[in-house]
């Protein structure tokens, strides 16, 4: 029977299988108001009688986290391809993302060489542009050194890395959290990297919708396993009055979601190995599954601000 | 049946010792180790250090070993000793102790993971 399949790459399904997959919203995909106003709860009927101008334009950018470059276990013996796919997955958009945002671990143990392939299998890519943060795997044993200047160079980072950019109308901010960690404690930002944020967002306007992306959870997901940052709390009292927050992360491979007020949390896939559900095993370590399932588990999130619709909506798509 | 000759009776014999020695070792959590020449060993396995704390003499050596797919490092919380670089998957790290008292240490990948190691005189 295989003969009776054509493989006309304009009609056997890549493309339609990508468009499928970007209209999969995983488990919970979500779609929200964001008020050009201040309420995430109003209505397009309500912002229209308001009268109230958006501040922002059109745009779509694609979240890919926990690459893992290096990562050679039953997990996952071949990171290095299903990165490739997640690559091609995006280059099948019907519309590309404007850019990649990277939410740290793109290698196993902070090696140049990791990262030499990541880049190499990175120029595949259509998106070129990338916005980074570290991981912890991206800066085991140097502070984050080799990371910050490969990485973080164009953008400028302070500190330990973190900067903030504006892309049609929207506030970016990305955040180190991986740094400096203490015994017993949670990932961590810092004095230092507060402070700077709250200088960063002072003088925004509350209907600037913001986006932060860090690479450990902003919220407690599973302080247990560490999966949480110890003072995430201040950094969200900064961005409180802001009528539309979206938060992104990575580090637990998996996609969990939760949306306090008008912030709404949300981790991302990784493109490596899945890790199991808080609590679920013995300890967070890459979770084995049937070779068949493991590209179900694996993907990458999309992230849209419509004008007119008011709308930013997160998707998340898997590799299968 | 197998007869087993004394040399076998002797083997079996010491391997019993060993096996109990060890399952002491991994059940007891804290353990005196009487025989300096015995290696002290650390398992890392399942994003904990076991023996979680872990009595020695001064001047011996304290080797942990990673047993995780995850890599971790060893970082003395007060700086008494170097800290290791991450140690992949069954890579080891030695350190020898120094003076009488209690180090603290927990993995700077992954901080919820602490240890202690006592070290007498």
């Amino acid at each position: 029977m295989s003969d009776y399949i054509s493989h006309d790459h304009e009609h056997d399904g890549i493309d339609r299988r990508g468009f499928l997959h970007c209209m999969a919203w995983a488990g919970t995909g979500l779609l929200w108001t964001i008020s050009g106003g201040v309420l995430a709860s109003r209505t397009l009927a309500q912002i229209a009688k308001a009268g109230e101008p958006l501040p922002a334009t059109d745009l779509s950018f694609l979240q890919i986290s926990d690459s893992h470059i290096g990562f050679s276990k039953e997990a996952n013996k071949d990171v290095t391809a299903t990165f490739k796919i997640a690559l091609d997955r995006i280059n099948a958009m019907p519309t590309p993302p404007s850019f990649l945002i990277h939410t740290g671990d793109i290698s196993q143990l902070s090696k140049p060489e990791e990262f030499d392939t990541f880049d190499e299998v990175l120029k595949s890519c259509r998106t070129k542009d990338v916005f980074y943060v570290p991981g912890e795997h991206d800066v085991l044993n140097d502070g984050g050194k080799l990371y910050r200047e490969r990485y973080l160079k164009s953008v400028e980072g302070k500190g330990s890395g973190w900067y903030s950019f504006n892309k049609n109308g929207v506030h970016f901010i990305g955040l180190v959290n991986v740094l400096d960690l203490q015994a017993g404690g949670l990932g961590q930002l810092g004095d230092e990297q507060l402070k700077w944020l709250e200088a960063d967002v002072k003088d925004l306007s509350a209907d600037t919708p913001v986006v932060v992306f860090a690479h450990i959870p902003l919220w407690a997901v599973y302080p247990q396993w560490g999966w949480g940052t110890s003072d995430s709390e201040r950094a969200l009292g900064y961005l409180k009055r802001f009528g539309s927050v979206t938060v992104l992360n990575g580090h637990i491979h998996q996609v969990l979601q939760k949306v306090e007020g008008n912030v709404t949390f949300h981790s991302a896939m990784s493109t490596a190995f899945p890790q199991p559900a808080p609590g679920t095993a013995p300890s967070p370590g890459p979770m084995k599954v049937p070779a068949e399932k493991l590209r179900s588990l694996l993907g990458l999130t999309s992230v849209k601000y419509l004008q007119g619709k008011s709308s930013l909506a997160v998707i998340d798509s898997n590799l299968s | 049946m197998i007869t087993l000759t004394s040399k076998n009776k002797m083997a079996a014999l010491v391997c019993g010792i060993v096996f109990l020695n060890l399952s002491l070792f991994a059940l007891g959590g804290e353990m005196k180790n009487a025989d300096s020449t015995k290696p002290n060993r650390i398992e890392i396995k399942d994003f904990a250090f076991n023996p979680q704390t872990l009595t020695v003499k001064s001047g011996e050596k304290v080797t942990w070993i990673n047993r995780d797919e995850e890599p971790h490092t060893v970082v003395s919380v007060e700086k008494q000793f170097k800290k290791s670089t991450a140690l992949d998957t069954d890579q080891e790290f030695t350190i020898t102790v120094g003076a009488p008292g209690t180090y603290s240490y927990f993995c700077s990948v992954h901080p919820k993971m602490t240890g202690t190691i006592v070290v007498e005189k």
